[in-house]
């Protein structure tokens, strides 16, 4: 063979393309896997898949221990976009029972990313939720048919009772203005919070620390197992459970007597602020709100004129009416204003000048303590005269200041800071409020008369009227009105609710009304309907009728029992009643018999049934406008 | 000399370290975190070791025959082969498409497989008759068509990726007297197409992603471009081949001058409106292309030299080729085939569709790091992320299990193992053998070359396998017995004298 030398040369040639090929590849491979980051990531994506555990939501218990809420077992659809494959839709909404329409919007929903901004083809998304018992037999049952679909265990909520929806409260989903201002970021897309009552309130107790779990998905979507067995696995924490104070049966009781009324009922354990049963009425079955019926049953709920989502007992503002006037009483006592044995006159009511404000009472001079029976609007028309006249101040106006804040110690003007929410604060004018009205600040007393009798500008929740009541059976101090009793796993519940608020009123001169409203119940305004001595209740209350100027008058009872260790303070509040006694003191005294004899008596079973099957509806003027 | 003493055992080493290497990455590439046995034959690594297994007969077999024997039976061997193949387009299994599987009980072969050291067999044995010279028409036609049969018999078998292989043998040529023109030709070629088909559509601006079917809008920027690089090439022609730097260094600068003057005229000068239809960068560009023919065959009848001839031929071949690339690419290729192209020259993305491969290979490779995953820990790969990932994408696996390390260190392997086959080519002492094992060389330089490429996205994706790793008796046993021939050849070089 012989020798080319110039050809031999080319093995060189050869031999240096190789090499070159062969370190372009290197530094290609060296930026592929050294320099570039972001195919860790893109693997971790691939492979890694984090499914959340969803833990079980705390119980609700009354406050005997009866099972208030609770969970109920259901399911989730998922649909995961990327692992659709051949879908036998026709066989699909079969088993669905959905229409091919509803179906294909369902998707086009589930793919639009303007509504659904956690699109993603990679991941499970909802189809549908809270799918209960036998609709989950049957769809899982042939799920297996129909690849990329698949279930999430979930719980819903259930109640065992159709009672309270105001304070248990519901669970919806997680709106986007939530996610957004969700610091801890505990939630997303799709998961469940509390909405309304304590399900809202006590979040964070109830709704226990999500798991994870960290599985491997295979290429088609496929879940492989547990990453490294499961070492990165968190077990969900379940929701701490939580006792109110709530007595389910009286708050049953009171639903009853509520019912085809439009108010508020609030029954408050005076020694301790609990609240015993808090009524809102219209109210509604809060199992309404569960299950995949929510969102209609919702939109139906918001349609009602008579807006039975509304929580009356703390969102709604009265006029507290003639139940004010303990407060009166009290602020005169205080201040020296008036004594126990000063006589005020009332000649048919409150007279000055031209101007009259009436009173049932006719002409009569009283001490305090018969002007409360009577609920004499003369005597604390002439009452707040004496109060804003007082010479300890220079003027009208500073008086008025001290007034209010006498008011604001007693839990008016300001939210008391129950655990329900959308609480409002009810009205009390300060100084500005009617120099800036009266163009002047040399308004006189007879110009805001009419706050002296709850009307005018004042405006209460039942709540706080409640609280007064226990205020007042406390002689002079009060707790925060709470529904809380005890989360599992602390010691006590939260500080504010524990701790006493006094008022800027003494206790002695509480005695005075308590002795009032004593005698309201002995042959005053409450007697008739209310009195209870037959039943060995001591009972102290006091009417009100408030004027309503879009219809008939509000009737309103506040009171409490037994008078000298009182158990039970009451409010109650009936829209278009008319008088106090006649929706307000049958009802509220009711509540406290049952709750204190847990039995009505035979010779009371007339009035019950009449509260019972009484309808407030035909007075409603102002609801059917709407 | 003995056999042992003249038996290259630096390369059996190397087949050794990568058949073992190979036998690990197959067992990593399919398990699937259930902790199988790598001897479990129903998985790939068992049967991979039985593949191994009976390769060692096969090599016993390979060293016992004489070497001469190789040389007179290639005819025959190179025939048998040939209608093999042919009989595989008719009674091969249809798998995707793909003809070249016979199956027999329960084994497949692939034919194709073969086809390769039955076609370097044959090339040498042209290549060592008495009077054959590589640069007589007639014996390159010989060659020519010795290579292409195979090409054809298994491009009808639909396995294109197999088919391409052949080409790999222009080195050999090359070695064996082909002028380096056409390397430089052909490289000038691959160039044309990837500035013609990348820059004949407009770019996308960020973010914007091509789904399966849409087009970007047409561009007249790769036509431009590659008709302002043709006179340069043709001037590193005129310079590297016909050996004339100066007409070389004229052609370039005259080009050079006209398109930059084309530039400022353009931008400059206001032309008038009768004359602008006609002054336009592709005319101007058609004019130096022309321009460069027309003085290359002036050269050639002023100087009478043929190289000058063969020049005006390439650059006429450049033209005629980036004129009818465009045609070529959309209607020849299968859809598929022009996907992997147009992803790999970055025209279009679709991760879900024909870019899926890459992009998960990118994934698997990429995730690996510096030292990798480790062993059996690799999710992209256990996961069946990446697709053939026992066969043609194996090299995934060892990305990502074994990170850059394992990655730099198998491809200087190879790069090993090519530089020894080459070394041991060169001290053959007849033609026969020297040919053969630099076939043996183009083949494995191939197959890695594009394999490796493909799964890091340097060359469209062509399904060939990895040699040693990817799975596949078929696979194994052809680079078998391709090397063995080989090493057979090289232990009986001495005997000759």
């Amino acid at each position: 063979m012989q020798h080319d030398f110039k050809l031999e040369r080319r093995k060189y040639v050869i031999g240096a393309l190789v090499v070159v090929i062969i370190l372009i590849y290197i530094v290609r491979l060296f930026s592929l896997q050294v320099l570039e980051d972001k195919y860790k990531d893109m693997a971790r994506d691939n492979a890694f898949y984090n499914r959340t555990i969803y833990p079980a939501r705390g119980i609700i218990y009354d406050r005997q221990g009866r099972e208030l809420v609770y969970n109920q077992p259901a399911h989730d659809l998922m649909v995961t976009m990327r692992s659709v494959k051949n879908l036998d839709t026709l066989a699909f909404c079969q088993m669905m029972g959905m229409t091919r329409e509803r179906f294909n919007q369902r998707m086009t929903e589930i793919k639009d990313r303007s509504r659904n901004p956690g699109y993603s083809s990679y991941t499970p998304q909802t189809f549908a939720t809270q799918i209960l018992g036998d609709e989950y037999a049957r769809i899982s049952e042939s799920l297996h048919r129909f690849d990329g679909f698949d279930t999430s265990k979930r719980t819903i909520r259930q109640y065992k009772y159709a009672i309270a929806p105001h304070i248990l409260g519901n669970i919806r989903e997680v709106s986007p203005k939530e996610l957004k201002a969700d610091k801890d970021n505990y939630y997303r897309r799709g998961d469940f919070v509390g909405d309304m009552g304590v399900e809202k309130t006590y979040e964070k107790f109830l709704r226990g620390k999500k798991g994870k779990e960290l599985l491997l998905r295979d290429a088609h979507g496929r879940i492989k197992g547990h990453y490294e067995n499961g070492k990165y696995d968190v077990a969900p924490v379940p929701g701490n459970d939580i006792t109110l104070t709530i007595d389910a049966e009286l708050q049953a009781y009171a639903e009853s007597l509520m019912g085809n009324k439009i108010g508020a009922l609030v029954a408050i354990e005076p020694k301790t602020g609990e609240i015993l049963a808090m009524v809102s009425s219209p109210t509604f079955d809060p199992r309404l709100l569960v299950g995949n019926q929510r969102g209609k049953n919702y939109n139906a709920l918001v349609a009602n004129p008579y807006r039975p989502l509304y929580d009356r007992a703390v969102s709604a503002s009265y006029p507290p009416g003639s139940t004010f006037k303990p407060t009166q009483g009290l602020i005169g006592l205080q201040d020296g204003a008036i004594t126990p044995n000063t006589v005020l006159n009332c000649n048919h009511g409150f007279r000055f000048g031209n101007f009259k404000m009436g009173c049932h009472d006719g002409v009569a001079s009283w001490t305090i303590v018969p002007a409360i029976a009577t609920s004499c609007n003369g005597y604390f028309g002439w009452c707040l005269v004496k109060i804003l006249e007082n010479k300890k101040y220079a003027t009208v106006q500073d008086a008025f200041e001290q007034w209010k804040n006498y008011m604001v110690s007693m839990g008016y003007g300001y939210k008391l800071g129950v655990d329900i929410p959308g609480e409002t604060r009810g009205f009390i004018p300060n100084r500005a409020y009617y120099s800036k009205a009266f163009r002047t600040d040399k308004w006189k007393p007879i110009n805001i008369i009419s706050i002296s009798i709850g009307q005018g500008e004042i405006l209460a929740t039942p709540l706080q009227i409640a609280n007064l009541a226990a205020t007042i059976a406390n002689r002079g101090y009060y707790y925060i009105p709470h529904v809380i009793k005890h989360i599992a796993g602390y010691e006590q519940i939260p500080d504010t609710f524990l701790q006493p608020h006094r008022t800027m009123v003494d206790s002695v001169n509480y005695e005075w009304v308590v002795q009032g409203m004593r005698q309201a119940a002995v042959n005053g305004t409450v007697w008739r309907a209310g009195n209870m001595d037959a039943e060995g209740i001591e009972l102290c209350g006091k009417t009100g009728t408030a004027q309503n100027p879009h219809g008939k008058d509000h009737s309103v009872f506040m009171g409490f029992a037994p008078m000298d260790d009182p158990k039970i303070a009451v409010c109650c509040f009936v829209e278009n009643g008319g008088f106090g006694a006649v929706y307000g003191v049958p009802i509220g005294t009711l509540v406290i018999e049952k709750y204190i004899n847990g039995e009505i008596s035979d010779r009371r079973k007339w009035q019950e049934q009449n509260m019972l099957n009484a309808s407030t509806m035909q007075n409603m003027g102002a609801y059917k406008k709407k | 000399m003995s056999f042992f003493k003249s038996f290259d055992w630096i390369t059996l080493i190397i087949y050794i370290m990568l058949v073992v290497m190979g036998w690990f990455t197959i067992n990593a590439a399919s398990y699937t975190f259930d902790n199988a046995s790598i001897f479990d034959f129903s998985r790939p690594s068992g049967k991979q070791a039985v593949w191994f297994g009976l390769s060692v007969f096969l090599i016993i077999l390979l060293l016992c025959i004489d070497a001469k024997t190789y040389m007179g039976w290639a005819p025959f061997i190179y025939i048998g082969m040939m209608i093999l193949l042919l009989v595989t387009i008719f009674i091969g299994t249809n798998i995707n498409g793909s003809h070249s599987w016979i199956k027999i009980g329960t084994f497949s072969i692939q034919p194709a497989e073969f086809g390769k050291f039955s076609t370097s067999l044959m090339v040498a044995w042209l290549f060592s008759q008495y009077g054959f010279k590589f640069t007589n028409p007639m014996d390159f036609a010989k060659v020519c068509l010795v290579v292409i049969l195979p090409v054809i018999l298994i491009i009808l078998q639909n396995e294109t990726g197999s088919a391409l292989v052949y080409f790999s043998l222009i080195l050999l040529f090359y070695r064996q007297g082909l002028s380096g023109v056409f390397l430089w030709g052909v490289f000038c070629a691959i160039l044309i197409f990837v500035l013609g088909v990348k820059y004949s559509v407009e770019p996308l601006p960020d973010g914007v992603v091509l789904g399966k079917d849409e087009v970007a809008p047409p561009s007249m920027r790769g036509e431009h471009l590659v008709l302002a690089i043709i006179p340069f090439l043709t001037a590193s022609m005129l310079w590297g081949y016909a050996g004339n730097a100066a007409a070389a260094i004229r052609l370039a600068l005259i080009s050079l001058v006209v398109l930059i003057a084309y530039k400022v005229v353009k931008r400059y000068v206001e032309i008038p409106a009768e004359i602008l239809p006609y002054f336009t960068f592709r005319i101007v560009g058609q004019s130096l292309c022309v321009g460069s023919i027309i003085y290359a065959l002036w050269r050639w009848i002023y100087d009478n030299k043929r190289e000058y001839l063969l020049v005006a031929a390439f650059a006429i071949g450049f033209i005629a080729f980036q004129y009818s690339v465009g045609y070529a690419f959309h209607n020849v290729l299968k859809d598929h085939q022009r996907g992997r192209i147009e992803i790999l020259l970055g025209m279009k993305e679709d991760l879900k569709g024909d870019g899926y491969n890459v992009n998960q290979a990118k994934i698997a490779i990429g995730s690996g790091g510096i030292i990798g995953k480790g062993y059996l820990q690799g999710t992209q790969t256990k996961l069946s992320y990446v697709p053939e990932q026992e066969t043609d994408f194996i090299f995934c696996t060892i990305g990502e299990e074994k990170g850059f390390i394992g990655t730099s260190f198998l491809l200087l392997t190879y790069l090993v193992l090519i530089l020894r086959i080459i070394v041991i080519a060169e001290r053959q002492r007849t033609i026969f053998a020297q040919v053969y094992s630099y076939c043996v060389a183009c083949i494995f330089m191939f197959h890695v070359f594009i394999n490796v490429g493909m799964v890091i996205g340097l060359v469209p994706v062509i399904g060939i396998p990895l040699p040693f790793f990817s799975y596949g008796g078929s696979g194994l046993w052809s680079f078998t017995i391709l090397l063995f021939i080989m090493l057979k050849l090289d232990a009986s070089r001495i005997e000759r004298y």
